[in-house]
């Protein structure tokens, strides 16, 4: 039997993902679109065999301006699934059925799925479900993804009408459009299949740039089809894509009259009610604050910390009481295992304190976003989501970032790792970077020890240690988004902010665990290969040494002679000008690199000697701000999707971080009275000052205007 | 010429005329708000900016900077 191939199509918050959750369950391969960070999931039908559904990203429209529009339309044209499954919120027609007028015209078949149809019920609007499927010329089928109704239907109709092949899109807009697409169709493209005409004539007449190119059409035949639109605009007095736009909310209008009656209800839908609190000018933004508080409280400090503790010091660590007896952490219990079979030593080291110690001490964050994970999930899928971003846009855009990158940021807070693939819900690709970029600067849970350490060490527990890191990691934010938006790399044309803010509903436990499950796999599977491979070699370093001239392995391989140690002595001098140049120091920053509280275990028992308040407040600064951990630096690469990106990314941390702590250093130690060559530190200290003030206040490059405000002449 | 900019909250304005052009127009059409559409200012976001509009049944938040390319009658 040949295998069905289905595209689930809808809009944003139709319940796309919860169908789809119901279709495949836990048959379902989560990947990339290629070349894109769009992420792109199939799945094999549970109800039947040999139908295969790719979940196409949730879109509005087919239009050639966001990526998720493109890889949408560019799967439904090139890859030709056998019928499209379109998700359509049944409270929302209007706008929903705008998508399917252009589903309907690509020549797949097409089955529409009214989704939230208990909601519909319970409103009391009316849907003719036999009229609706004739006016648009397609099955229509009720279901609710929620209570799972309607669904096996929903799959047979999309069974069968693929097997019927073929559709050939009818004629519905007004008569001077469809002349001009006839013309079109005449002149440029019958050599296409009938079917596949009209989707292209519509193409060329909206001018979209990327069909045209792709078609190469003879210059002629372009002057000629030319003079058809035209016509056609100066008709309506409106350029081609708004006349098509107009005559699709037409169409709409038509399908659904005598069709659909909305119940109108005399008083404010539940939805409403919550708006008006939660949403209010003056109570919108303490409750916000109470929720992200309680967010953090819950997954980082309280549930999260009480399993995290559990795992990193019971289950990776020494080991744990159970019941009041004792059960040894995974490490001891394996190197007692691997002792008692006679296993060599390097070995029992390389798995023990290598391998288990290295992944266990990432592994221990699971469970904490696994916390954090359900509750962002609770707050997407709910609807409250877009609120925030709605709330928070005016600040954000001030620093080159949008209001969505406000939730990156706060999980960042937790960890980077889910924090950088928040990022992935902001459509602009400019202010999507400059999120991935900052988010670290965010102090993470893994910075804490450090910061605690220093603060105990040096400033005899002064709270405002850990206060100054988090107001230099928003600071730093703020600073780089502010110099870099200036920058041409970072220059974009502006994304709208038109944002849907969705009627709020309780999501389901199995769609939030899903959720939840999708992006914590994603973690361990990053700490499972990039970590892995990093402690691995992170371990042969610290215990291969020199001994008396000879390579040797030992496991209590001194810092000064091993492999780390002569690495280190051999790039200290460049931490010298910020106050640390020392081995254990650099030793320290290296391994922060594997997981940032690991700096901790490097001074554990050597104490902060040699280090003053400023130098050890200067290797604090550095180790906040410069390249995170490598699972960080995994998940960057990820999300940027390039190399030359990432690099660029690591780059400007390294740099800024670099910068900053010398400017700290030096400066501080002018302040205190030390002169000598500080003299000299404080002039590139000062040089740098007056470079940073430079790139945040200047004006921007007329070119960078230029792409910034790709619209100013048309408005004026 | 009066934009959407201008409406005051609670009123609802029909659509003349979208200005602009490109990706964020397309976007604002794509959304519903075409020519002819009657769309009602809802609420000002708690720090002024977005706005928050219903448009076509439901309910949508757009900048204020963008709101000024939309003219009303």
């Amino acid at each position: 039997m040949q295998e069905i191939k289905i595209a689930l199509a809808g809009n944003p918050n139709s319940g796309k993902t919860s169908l789809f959750n119901v279709l495949t369950g836990s048959n379902q391969f989560v990947g990339n679109w290629p070349g894109v960070t769009v992420e792109k999931k199939e799945g094999k039908a549970r109800q039947r065999d040999g139908v295969v559904i790719t979940d196409l990203p949730g879109i509005y429209s087919l239009s050639p301006y966001t990526l998720e529009e493109v890889v949408a339309r560019n799967y439904l044209v090139e890859e030709s699934p056998d019928v499209i499954l379109n998700i359509v919120d049944g409270t929302n027609l209007e706008r929903n059925l705008y998508l399917t007028t252009q589903l309907t015209e690509l020549g797949i078949p097409v089955v529409v799925a009214i989704n939230m149809m208990d909601v519909v019920r319970k409103n009391g609007d009316k849907i003719n479900v036999q009229g609706l499927s004739k006016a648009l010329g397609c099955p229509v089928v009720e279901i609710s993804a929620l209570k799972e109704t309607g669904i096996d239907e929903a799959l047979d109709t999309a069974v069968s009408v693929a097997a019927r092949g073929k559709s050939i899109p009818m004629h519905a807009f007004s008569g001077e459009v469809e002349h001009a697409l006839a013309h079109i169709e005449e002149a440029a493209i019958h050599d296409l299949s009938p079917e596949k005409q009209r989707w292209y004539a519509i193409k060329i007449f909206e001018r979209d740039k990327k069909v045209l190119e792709a078609l190469d059409i003879p210059e002629k035949t372009v002057a000629h089809i030319e003079s058809d639109i035209r016509h056609v605009e100066e008709h309506f007095d409106d350029d081609a894509e708004s006349v098509i736009t107009n005559e699709r909310y037409g169409l709409v209008a038509r399908v659904l009259e005598g069709n659909y009656r909305k119940n109108r209800l005399g008083r404010m839908s539940v939805s409403e009610k919550i708006d008006t609190v939660v949403t209010n000018r003056f109570l919108a933004l303490p409750i916000f604050a109470f929720i992200m508080f309680l967010v953090y409280y819950i997954s980082v400090t309280t549930v999260g910390t009480f399993v995290t503790d559990f795992t990193n010091e019971g289950l990776f660590g020494e080991g744990f009481y159970i019941f009041g007896s004792f059960v040894p952490g995974i490490g001891v219990a394996l190197g007692d295992m691997l002792a008692s079979v006679g296993c060599a030593e390097w070995l029992t080291s390389l798995i023990v304190d290598g391998i288990v110690g290295g992944v266990g001490s990432v592994l221990g964050f699971v469970p904490q976003m696994l916390v954090l994970f359900l509750l962002l999930g609770f707050l997407e899928a709910s609807g409250y989501m877009s609120r925030i971003a709605f709330m928070m846009d005016k600040i954000f855009r001030k620093f080159g970032l949008s209001g969505k990158s406000f939730i990156p940021m706060l999980v960042g807070s937790g960890c980077s790792v889910p924090g950088i693939m928040a990022s992935r819900t902001i459509e602009n690709e400019s202010d999507r970077r400059m999120t991935i970029m900052t988010t670290h600067f965010i102090p993470c849970g893994a910075k804490l020890p450090v910061i605690a350490f220093i603060a105990a060490s040096l400033f005899n527990n002064s709270a405002l240690v850990a206060i100054s890191a988090y107001f230099i990691g928003v600071g730093s934010v703020a600073v780089s988004g502010i110099m870099l938006k200036k920058t041409k790399m970072f220059a974009s044309e502006p994304t709208p902010f038109v944002m849907e803010l969705p009627a709020y509903h309780m999501p389901t436990v199995k769609n939030l665990l899903f959720s939840m499950w999708e992006r914590g796999w994603s973690f361990i599977k990053k700490a499972g290969t990039v970590i892995l491979l990093s402690s691995m070699v992170i371990w042969a370093g610290s215990t291969i040494g020199f001994v008396d001239g000879a390579l040797a392995w030992s496991s209590e391989m001194s810092l000064e002679a091993s492999l780390l140690g002569l690495l280190a002595s051999l790039v200290s001098w460049v931490f010298a000008p910020l106050g640390f140049g020392s081995l254990e120091a650099t030793v320290a920053t290296l391994m922060g690199l594997l997981a940032k509280e690991e700096i901790v275990a490097v001074f554990g028992v050597l104490d902060f000697s040699g280090f003053t308040q400023i130098s050890g407040y200067s290797f604090l600064v550095f180790n906040l701000l410069c390249a995170p951990c490598f699972a960080a630096l995994g998940a960057i690469k990820r999300e940027m999707n390039s190399t030359r990106w990432t690099a660029f990314a690591i780059a400007y941390q390294c740099a800024y971080a670099y910068c900053v702590a010398l400017t700290v250093y030096q400066l501080g130690m002018l302040f205190t009275g030390n002169f000598g060559w500080h003299i000299l530190g404080g002039a590139v200290a000062i040089a740098i000052i007056s470079f940073m003030t430079y790139m945040l206040i200047r004006t921007p490059s007329d070119e960078v205007i230029r792409i910034r405000e790709g619209r100013a002449k048309v408005t004026k | 010429m009066r934009s959407l900019k201008e409406a005051k909250i609670g009123e609802a304005c029909k659509v003349v005329k979208l200005h602009g052009e490109g990706a964020v127009r397309r976007r604002i059409m794509d959304m519903g708000i075409t020519k002819g559409t009657t769309v009602a200012i809802r609420k000002l976001a708690p720090l002024g900016d977005p706005i928050e509009l219903t448009v076509r049944g439901y309910e949508l938040s757009i900048r204020k900077s963008d709101a000024a390319m939309i003219e009303i009658e």
